[in-house]
């Protein structure tokens, strides 16, 4: 109960101790927020390096940056950095842990502690990814394909996939912490259908989380094993059977591109009814979209193995259920474009990454259907338009929601308010940097360009110095939000609880919070996104 | 019972720890499903080399284990009942027990390893199978049998150290550390760690041996 005495001390959660000491075993969430704040956003920069490396390699034809072998270590890093260490915690770890319990009116995550290891085991495995780097890098791809993983190549995959592993747990940690808070955390009046979408996203994917990861764990031990000890389980050669890691490494791999865009979609979902002041059109039916994704998310992972000689008919069946995703996911589109209709709109920064969200992942939406559909998929795998398309859904979506998130609730979590001119820009500049980026890519990929080669024919090098040239505005606007986000904790005029005039709870309480969230837990009476499109302020219903 | 910072009473609490212990068992559930998978597949590739593996494996073991874990979760009930009726004496000596019963199972498992050691169906270099036309998959079929159960071992250990760890607290009459809530959580962990069991025993130890 010496909680107590904290609280009535007064002061927000940021003055709760300065010491390293104090951040580093802290048990509040939105201390521990910072805490995957900061390192991913490390880890983003480490991936973008390679990122850029690689455009500069592409921007000629000839191999002449980098040697081949130099070039596949790079795309792994990219990809495994990318995937790992910054996509799949971004939003959850940072953005959510910082707002699902302020979102249902509760002190904090149902076990703080867990939460802080979650976040030791990131870094943990954060290093031992980084650690492969360093001792040479790995070059089999993201995904570590057997039996090259276990059996030819010469690198440290034993390594990065240890520190695959180890982020594994902190996922599924987070994951376990979110579905118990959300089930028996919420404030009095917080029923399921006035949860902030946020939220129903952040479960949804918490779902994914504790169920997926395990089998990606499992999955990566049976890779070390096969490489440390010689068994054959998916080594043709040692009767294994390659077919078998692919079905399982894609029963993880599928889904987790929903852990990365269901919580993107949770933040669009906050922040267009905020900038266009209207109730969220369909919220019941958003929610159930969440949970038909999440769910038939689990039924498509064959999509990626169409041409990896598994039977046509499990290839038919996993091309149909994946048109069948397209199902909520366009529910969602449709449902963001109808609050939209006669809104009072405001183009705020946060609301222009929320719109360029919506956009750019409808796009890679849409050029997912055209690589679920069987015939068009045997021409178009492995090549850059496959590229293009997870540009699209997990940088254009994800990236750019996270980024709108950023903005959206810079205030809440630090009290200050940024230079809304600059945020602005960099978030035109990224939409643009980005389609100059990838949209070249579908174009090289149609044409025939296969992904994962340092050198290519001569033909395709016009687009691809657009899209290198796209990569280096993308670049600069990803660098600008560093600028002045890092200004505005000096300098930024003073927020107060609620800048934007929005209906969540974690707008009813101080900005900074304080320690405990709330000075008392309130009481929630009505339902999430009651805006008013005529006075503009919060309906009084 | 001490109530944490976060939880607003008793019942919340307790409502959170053993939901936690619910989603903490799923994802141990998917854990073995890799596992799991690669059984199936593997029975379903090659079915003679696994059924003539699996007639190896050490089946008066196995069922004498499968005697002890299923008598040890019977305690184990009954020693949550106790803690709940705060009969610490009883429950501290069902605890022990379950923790005991716990021993004879890894004792009993450890002899099986070192049988299947000597005869070298130890996957990797060393591996031989007397039928060779059956090797390659009863090395496969090996592989998953000892990281099934050796899994398996690593959980009971686990509950083990748990639940002798109840006992101690009972001993101090230290009700705050083994509370009838927490008591009752570590039993479900360790009925799970049961039913994982009861799903290996027939797929390692009897499926070969049928017909
Ligand atoms: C900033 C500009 C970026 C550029 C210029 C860029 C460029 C590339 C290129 C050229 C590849 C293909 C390598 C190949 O297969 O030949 C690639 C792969 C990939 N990128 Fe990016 N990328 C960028 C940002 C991102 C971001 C922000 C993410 C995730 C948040 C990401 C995730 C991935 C993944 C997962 C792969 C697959 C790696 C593989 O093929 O194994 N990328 N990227
Ligand atoms: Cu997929």
């Amino acid at each position: 109960m010496h909680a107590r005495v904290t609280e009535q001390a007064g002061g927000d959660y940021l003055s709760d101790g300065y010491s390293l000491r104090s951040w580093l075993t802290t048990r509040d969430h939105k201390r521990i927020a910072w805490l995957y704040l900061v390192s991913i956003t490390a880890f983003f920069f480490v991936g973008g390096a390679a990122a850029t490396l690689i455009r500069i390699e592409l921007a000629t034809p000839q191999g002449d940056l980098v040697s081949s072998d130099t070039y596949n270590r790079l795309f792994t890093a990219h990809g495994v950095i990318m995937v790992w260490l910054f996509l799949i915690p971004s939003i959850p770890s940072a953005l959510g842990n910082f707002l699902m319990p302020m979102m249902i009116g509760a002190r904090d995550l149902a076990f703080p502690r867990l939460n802080l290891a979650s976040w030791y085991f990131y870094l943990c495995g954060g290093i031992f990814t980084l650690a492969a780097l360093i001792a040479g890098g790995v070059d089999t791809g993201w995904t570590f394909y057997t039996p090259f993983s276990t059996m030819f190549s010469n690198s440290h995959v034993i390594l990065a996939i240890t520190g695959v592993f180890i982020v594994g747990f902190s996922s599924i940690l987070t994951g376990l912490n979110f579905i118990v808070t959300v089930h028996t955390m919420r404030a009095p009046g917080m029923t399921w259908f006035r949860l902030p979408l946020f939220v129903w996203a952040n479960y949804a994917t918490s779902v994914i989380l504790v169920l997926a990861t395990p089998v990606l764990a499992m999955t990566l031990l049976l890779l070390a094993a096969e490489r440390l000890l010689h068994v054959g389980i998916f080594d043709p050669a040692l009767g294994g059977d390659p077919l078998l890691f692919q079905h399982l490494f894609w029963f993880y791999s599928h889904p987790a591109v929903y852990i990365m865009v269901l919580p993107a979609m949770g933040v669009a979902s906050e922040i267009i009814p905020c900038f266009a002041r209207k109730h969220v059109f369909g919220y019941r039916f958003m929610a159930y979209a969440i949970l038909g994704i999440a769910t038939i998310g689990f039924l498509v992972w064959g999509h990626h193995m169409f041409v990896s000689g598994q039977s046509v008919y499990a290839s038919m069946v996993f091309s149909i259920l994946s048109f069948l995703v397209a199902i909520p996911s366009a529910i969602k589109v449709f449902n963001w474009t109808a609050t939209l209709y006669k809104g009072r709109i405001t183009f705020s920064a946060p609301m222009l990454y929320a719109l360029g969200f919506v956009g750019l992942f409808t796009i890679g939406g849409l050029t997912g259907l055209v690589l679920a559909s069987l015939a068009l998929d045997v021409h178009l795998t492995d090549t850059y338009f496959v590229i293009a398309h997870f540009h699209y859904i997990m940088v254009g979506g994800s990236v750019m929601a996270y980024f709108g998130g950023l903005h959206f609730w810079w205030p809440k979590m630090t009290g200050r308010m940024y230079p809304e001119m600059w945020g602005r820009a960099a978030a035109v500049l990224i939409f643009f940097g980005f389609n100059l980026t990838f949209f070249p890519q579908y174009l090289l990929g149609y044409g025939g360009m296969p992904r994962r080669y340092h050198s290519y024919p001569p033909e395709f090098q016009v687009l691809n110095i657009l899209s290198s040239a796209g990569a280096a505005i993308l670049a600069a606007g990803y660098l600008l939000p560093l600028g002045y986000l890092l200004w505005s904790l000096f300098y930024g005029k003073r927020a107060g609880p609620n800048p934007w005039h929005a209906t969540g709870l974690e707008w009813q309480t101080a900005s900074p919070p304080p320690r405990r969230n709330f000075e008392a837990t309130p009481t929630v009476t009505r339902e999430a996104y009651m805006y008013d499109p005529v006075t503009g302020r919060e309906s009084p219903q | 019972m001490n109530i944490a910072e976060q939880f607003d009473d008793a019942p919340q609490q307790e409502q959170a720890a053993t939901f936690g212990m619910w989603i903490f068992l799923a994802t141990e559930l998917m854990f073995f499903g890799p596992l799991l998978f690669g059984y199936s597949y593997a029975r379903s590739h090659f079915p003679e080399g696994v059924a003539a593996a699996s007639r190896h494996t050490e089946v008066m073991l196995g069922t004498l284990n499968t005697a002890v874990l299923l008598t040890s979760s019977l305690l184990m009930a009954i020693a949550v009942q106790a803690c709940k009726a705060d009969a610490v004496r009883l429950a501290r000596g069902m605890l022990l027990l379950v923790a005991a019963l716990g021993f004879v199972f890894l004792a009993i498992k450890g002899a099986e390893y070192r049988h299947e050691w000597r005869e070298h169906l130890f996957p990797g270099a060393g591996f031989a199978f007397a039928d060779a036309r059956h090797a390659p998959a009863a090395e496969i079929f090996y592989f998953l049998y000892f990281a099934l159960t050796g899994l398996h071992a690593l959980h009971l250990t686990i509950g083990i150290v748990m639940v002798l760890a109840f006992a101690a607290g009972l001993l101090r009459g230290g009700r705050s550390f083994a509370s009838a809530e927490r008591v009752e959580v570590a039993g479900l962990y360790w009925h799970f760690v049961d039913v994982i069991w009861i799903f290996l025993y027939p797929i390692l130890y009897l499926v070969g041996r049928s017909g």
